[in-house]
């Protein structure tokens, strides 16, 4: 029997859907909390086939996948893709380089360079996101010079070295809600809205879920976005503009407990079905 | 299901069935988040959950 080692920290809701999941499966679980566990590689004994990072830490679950890839383990997603995509501007690099279109963006370092590149891509408002997190957290909606200038200088007194990185993206008008697509494997197996009065639509933040058609323009953009970063389990935020739809941030280690009524689809399953599948090819 | 006591109000919390360790919930009295740290001997100990840091995230 194939055994999926499961990395986590705190269970949340998609774990629980995901161990239940696999008991409708011929598969068995090893649930492993990645802060008990000590990575040395001279020490350690694996006892799985194949590890499910879902660690809600992206550093903790950077390193431990890195440290189970050193031995041999496969891992979902792998260390290529999660460096990719827990980082916004390396995801938004790699879709600008692959073609997928995704809104304009810049990476700046100081305030001066901060108001040239918002010039560059169409001025305010313009949104600044911390290179890494999550949630919506830290988004700001800039307006004018004068926010700017105030965040910029709070994000210098206060922030963390990763605050002091500067990803400005241009502001994209939504109407009202975004989508989310779930793409295994390069394939959009569904997608929901995500219906706010507010800018950010992230469900963490209030957004409402709903279900949303996955279209061909929306399976092909989604197919893109995941081969520009690596595939394996992703999940793309997607805006719909006036010149279609755009791919905005992608997630490597996607929560899909609120979607899997709306949609119908058991996410979680096909999770599991992926690691079989990825098993059994080994 | 196994209960315990809320680490922060005292109130008995009721574990849902399936509950894992490190597993979040909320007590239903003074609606702390909670993390089960413990399942071992049907003696289930509860802490207060870990504050969202940075990383946090999908």
């Amino acid at each position: 029997m194939i055994t999926i080692g499961l990395l986590h920290s705190t269970i949340r809701g998609d774990e629980k859907l995901i161990i239940e999941a696999a008991k409708k499966r011929d598969v068995k679980i090893k649930l492993i909390d990645v802060r008990e566990e000590i990575f040395n590689r001279k020490t350690y004994r694996c006892d799985f086939d194949v590890a499910l990072e879902r660690c809600v830490s992206t550093v903790k679950g950077k390193h431990a996948t890195y440290f189970y890839e050193s031995l041999n383990i496969p891992v979902i997603n792998n260390s290529s893709v999660t460096t990719i995509c827990e980082d916004k501007f390396v995801t938004s690099l790699m879709l600008q380089k692959a073609n997928v279109p995704t809104p304009d963006f810049a990476m700046v370092f100081n305030a001066d360079q901060a108001q040239q590149a918002i010039k560059q891509i169409g001025g305010f408002p313009t949104v600044i996101k911390p290179p890494l997190g999550s949630w919506g957290r830290l988004l700001a909606k800039v307006n004018d010079i004068d926010a700017l200038e105030t965040i910029l200088e709070h994000k210098d007194v206060l922030g963390s070295p990763h605050q002091k990185s500067f990803y400005i993206q241009k502001y994209i008008k939504k109407p009202g809600r975004d989508i989310r697509s779930f793409v295994i494997d390069g394939v959009t197996i569904c997608a929901i809205y995500r219906d706010s009065p507010h800018w950010i639509t992230n469900t963490a933040r209030g957004g409402v879920a709903t279900n949303c058609p996955v279209t061909k323009e929306l399976s092909k953009i989604s197919k893109k976005a995941s081969d520009a970063v690596g595939g394996g389990i992703l999940s793309m935020d997607v805006f719909e503009t006036e010149e279609g739809l755009q791919i905005n941030e992608i997630n490597h280690t996607t929560e899909f407990k609120n979607s899997e009524k709306p949609t119908g689809v058991s996410i979680s399953g096909a999770i599991i079905d992926y690691c079989i599948k990825t098993a059994k090819n080994l | 299901m196994l209960k315990t006591n809320c680490p922060t109000c005292d109130a008995q919390v009721t574990l849902p069935k399936n509950t894992e360790e490190s597993e979040i919930i909320s007590c239903s009295e003074c609606h702390t988040r909670l993390v089960v740290t413990s399942l071992k001997r049907n003696n289930p100990t509860l802490e207060e959950a870990p504050k969202v840091e940075e990383d946090w995230g999908e």
